[in-house]
């Protein structure tokens, strides 16, 4: 199904119908289960759930980075308006870090450790233009001065162990903007870091993001996060997209009911002194998923049909998706 | 960084000390040599005068400080048989052994990293799999045996190779060698491919587990998100990631292989110092024994030192220390 | 909160877990077909062996049975006595399938002798060195680990040269080379259960300290050391061939496969292959079929391989 609805522009990437399967001693687990999402030019898509919820393999299928015993088992990606889900290794390879980009959570381990920082962004740029090795270094250090890193000139030679964690992130988002992609997938790029840090660096994506047009799916499990810097939001569990929206409507007014749940768990400033909501029971395993209503287990409010059938994707006039047989009605 | 190479100096004379004491004690059970160099038909004094002429009327710690002050002049001795002195007999022998231990550690790099690291990337597949299972008989077959089996193959049945010995050599920074000439090579091939067996599949054994290990780090899979070829990532990510383990653990294999050119070199009769202490030890020829072994143990931690300053020079994290923010 | 004060040592890990355990490793062992052509080359030749007094076509250490006239025959001759020769005679006149059944009985003999008295040896000092800890831990750690930066061959090349020939001398020799493996590999093994919180317990209670050491310390390092065993008995037979090659090994009188090997290779240049191949294919099939089991063993033995 295309997700667009009353938008004007095309999106910079449709995700339609992806499912990614691995194949493990117990048999086949499906980690991401009929997912789509569309993300315009500009625009910020958060992507939220616990851990396991398939946020970083819907990401790496995007990438078309998914290794064996993974696979896309169905579905398409559709980049500035051609599907690339599929696509030679080749041709895959001329898309990743230039047309559509990916940073990860661990800073630590993200740059090699054995190559100098100005190796590791002037691969990058040569991967995808032909250009001489000065003006890449020259790109490099510009790259560096965007990303906030104080002067780059004489910070090229060094190691990445020679960087704070920060400064490794930085660096890593530099290298990802360098072609200034269509889209930017970040996984979680600032959990690892401290809070400061984190609202720098999530500042500096923003604005660096906006400069160029680049569209932001930003996976994290804190919805916080989400609610400062997305326009719309995707909310997944046990493999699937439970609830979509704007950022306004699904935190106010969740329709899902584990999408409530995750609110109510948020500890913020207006319910200061009342205990926190514990979503009760714990994520399913993948290799054991429940029937019907992957929630039903958990849900205050799941019926006999939770249990038994899948709930259809319901759609609202005002754009908004949701999985679930009993939605919760506005606030 | 250097009161660590100090420390590292300093272990290294401690264990040329004690083998020096270890080697001193092993000849002085083996009996005194004036049995050996007196006539058969010396009377006692003859024998007591020789074994003075020899010091080997003094306690055993002077005659072990004696043993000392001469071995760090450089002398040990003279050999019985060549009537020189054993470590010049040695130095002659030296540079064939170097050769053919040096071609071998190439070898195994050769034929081990390319074939670890198709096991490394595809585990599953057949390719991966055989050699792995290939990989464990070049571990276990025992090495004068395949020798044996390449001479009777290339030398006896087709007469492609020579059986045995070293080719013309060609002196070469003061040292005779001989992968100068086509020739030499021919002699070498056979021996060194032998000696390499055991180390290439133990080069295959870590690149493979080094592999595995690599490409699950995020800084592969960061790699293939930049657009890298898969070639670059190789090469150069994995590869220089996967060299210092490689490194350290071939650069400490180097002594048992310059250990293990005693079989080599006597089942391809190839006169380097390996072969020379085989026959030492059947002539009784002591001085050149002890030689040997000092000569080895001095190249075992030489090998050990520069490893460690390989291991220092390949890992930016240790020669520049932690961040400098 | 105060702290516990445990009154009673923690249960050890029962035997009866023990046993099923066992029994499922014993599954996975025999569900790899390597493993299990290793076991079945092993028992066919250890079978071999242990019997060829009574299946051997000829006692080769017999000079009665001989006849020089036999010598060097080719595989399939058929000797003066009436018997075929289906390995070919040595330079004696010698049936080769005789001598190296005999053969095989030094070589696994020597090589599982060693062991057995290696990793006893080992297994004692690595534990006492877990147990005591403090300055002696580290004398032994230091020996240990002197004596495995030198190369096995040389050192017991040397001490061979020094002991003389003999199937005892090069027992001891071997054992002299290993035992520092297996002391190393217990230790490690003994230092973790050391910590363990029945071992603290079992201390705490004033049980006498060999009975904390052979009750409960011990067996938590069986596993390790019978992966370590395995693979070094393969190890010891394939060295006691070395040496036996470079004459400083087993006795002429009672040669092993590498002692065969050593006779055939003075006749290799004159194609008589069979005097060094077949002993040679012996002792492969001994080595890797222990190294295909052992190399099972150590998945199924170390739950960190399998998961
Ligand atoms: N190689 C693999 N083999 C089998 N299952 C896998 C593999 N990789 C991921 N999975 C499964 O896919 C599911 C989703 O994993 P994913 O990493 O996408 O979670 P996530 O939402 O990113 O969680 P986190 O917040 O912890 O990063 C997990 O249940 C995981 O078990
Ligand atoms: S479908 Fe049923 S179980 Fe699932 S969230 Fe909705 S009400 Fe709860
Ligand atoms: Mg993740």
């Amino acid at each position: 199904m295309m997700a667009v609805t009353n938008s004007v522009v095309a999106p910079a990437l449709s995700v339609e119908n992806l499912s990614v399967t691995f194949q493990t001693r117990k048999g086949p687990v499906t980690a991401v289960n009929d997912v789509s999402f569309h993300v315009n030019p500009g625009e910020v898509l958060g992507v939220v759930g616990e851990s396991g919820s398939g946020k970083s393999v819907t990401g790496l299928a995007t990438m078309g980075l998914i290794d064996a015993p993974g696979r896309v088992s169905a579905g398409r990606v559709v980049l500035e308006g051609r599907n690339i889900a599929g696509v030679s290794d080749r041709d895959m390879r001329g898309l990743r870090g230039n047309r559509i980009a990916m940073i990860f959570q661990d800073p630590i381990s993200t740059l090699n450790p054995v190559l100098r920082i100005d190796t590791q962004i002037m691969e990058a740029i040569t991967a995808h233009e032909r250009i001489s090795a000065s003006a890449a270094r020259a790109r490099a250090i510009d790259a560096l001065r965007a990303v906030g890193i104080p002067s780059p000139e004489s910070r090229l030679e060094a190691y990445p162990h020679q960087f704070s964690g920060g400064m490794r992130q930085r660096v890593a988002i530099a290298i990802a903007l360098l072609h200034r992609p269509a889209v930017l997938i970040a996984d979680e790029p600032t959990t690892a870091l401290d809070v400061t840090i984190q609202v720098q660096i999530l500042g500096e994506v923003q604005k660096l993001a906006a400069e160029s047009g680049t569209a932001l799916v930003w996976i994290t499990h804190d919805l916080s996060v989400v609610a400062g810097l997305a326009d719309r939001i995707a909310v997944m569990y046990a493999g699937r997209i439970v609830e979509s929206g704007t950022v306004a409507e699904v935190l106010t007014a969740p329709r899902h009911h584990y999408t409530a749940g995750l609110i109510a768990s948020v500890p913020s400033r207006n319910r200061r002194g009342q205990p926190l909501a514990q979503i009760p029971g714990s994520t399913p395993n993948l290799a054991n998923m429940p029937s019907g209503c992957a929630f039903h287990p958990r849900c205050s409010v799941s019926s006999e049909i939770c249990s038994t059938t899948l709930p259809p994707l319901l759609h609202d006039p005002s754009g908004r998706f949701m999985r679930c047989h009993h939605p919760r009605q506005g606030a | 960084m250097i009161a660590y190479l100090l420390r590292r100096l300093g272990q290294s004379a401690l264990v040329l000390f004690t083998m020096a004491v270890l080697v001193f004690l092993a000849v002085f059970a083996l009996g005194s040599p004036v049995d050996m160099l007196a006539s058969p038909d010396a009377d006692q004094a003859e024998r007591d005068a020789l074994a003075a002429r020899f010091g080997l009327d003094q306690p055993l710690p002077v005659q072990f400080a004696a043993f000392l002050g001469n071995a760090l002049q450089g002398d040990l001795g003279a050999s019985f048989v060549y009537g020189k002195s054993a470590l010049a007999v040695i130095g002659e022998r030296l540079p064939a052994t170097i050769e053919l231990a040096l071609l071998a550690l190439t070898f195994s790099v050769m034929i081990g990293v390319p074939l670890g690291v198709i096991a490394g990337l595809r585990p599953k597949s057949i390719a991966g799999r055989a050699i792995m299972s290939t990989s464990i008989f070049g571990f276990s077959l025992p090495n004068f045996w395949i020798g044996m089996m390449l001479i009777l193959l290339f030398s006896v049945y087709l007469g492609w190779l020579p059986a045995g010995g070293r080719g013309p050599t060609t002196e070469v920074l003061g040292m005779q060698l001989s992968i100068t000439s086509l020739e030499g090579w021919r002699h070498l091939i056979l021996p060194a491919l032998t000696l390499a067996l055991y180390k290439s599949s133990l080069v295959v054994r870590l690149c493979e587990a080094g592999t595995r290990e690599i490409v699950t780090q995020e800084y592969i899979r960061f790699a293939r998100a930049k657009g890298l070829s898969s070639f670059r990532i190789i090469w150069l990510h994995l590869l220089k990631n996967m060299m210092i383990p490689v490194i350290t653990i071939l650069g400490m294999e180097f002594g048992a292989m310059i250990a293990f050119t005693v079989v080599i070199e006597t089942v391809f009769a190839y006169p380097g110092m390996g072969k020379l202490l085989i026959e030492s030890i059947n002539r009784l020829d002591r001085p050149v024994v002890v030689a040997y072994l000092m000569v080895t143990t001095v190249i075992f931690v030489l090998i050990n030192f520069i490893v460690d300053l390989l291991y220092v020079a390949l890992d930016p994290r240790v020669r520049l220390g932690g961040p400098n923010e | 909160m105060g702290e516990t004060i445990t009154t009673r040592p923690l249960p050890a890990p029962s035997v009866a877990k023990g046993e099923r355990l066992l029994l499922r490793q014993l599954r996975d062992l025999v569900s790899s077909p390597e493993a299990v052509i290793g076991l079945v080359i092993l028992l066919t030749l250890s079978f071999a062996a242990i019997f060829a007094p009574l299946i051997a076509p000829q006692n080769p250490y017999d000079l009665m049975q001989l006849d020089i006239m036999d010598n060097m025959l080719p595989p399939g001759s058929t000797l003066g006595g009436g018997l075929t020769a289906w390995l070919g005679t040595d330079d004696q006149g010698r049936d080769m399938l005789s001598a190296i059944m005999y053969g095989m009985r030094v070589s696994l003999g020597v090589g599982i002798a060693s062991v057995v008295i290696a990793s006893l040896i080992g297994a004692l000092i690595g534990v006492l060195s877990a147990y005591i800890g403090g300055r002696f831990d580290a004398l032994v750690m230091r020996i240990v680990d002197l004596q495995l930066s030198f190369p096995s061959i040389l050192i017991a090349l040397v001490l061979l040269t020094l002991f003389g020939r003999g199937l005892d001398k090069v027992v001891l020799s071997l054992v002299f080379v290993q035992w520092a493996y297996y002391a190393r590999t217990v230790r490690g093994s003994a230092l973790v259960e050391k910590n363990k919180d029945y071992i603290a317990a079992a201390r705490c209670l004033e049980i006498p300290q060999w009975r904390v050491l052979v009750r409960h310390m011990l067996p938590n390092c069986i596993p390790p050391l019978i992966v370590v065993s395995t693979v070094q008995v393969a190890h010891a037979i394939t060295l006691e061939s070395t040496l036996s090659f470079l004459g400083v090994g087993v006795p002429v009188t009672q040669p092993s496969l590498g002692m065969l090997i050593a006779t055939g290779y003075d006749f290799l240049l004159s194609g008589k292959y069979w005097m060094s191949t077949y002993p040679g294919i012996a002792l492969v099939l001994i080595v890797v079929a222990i190294n295909l089991v052992g190399d099972r063993l150590r998945a199924v033995l170390n739950p960190r391989f399998t998961q």
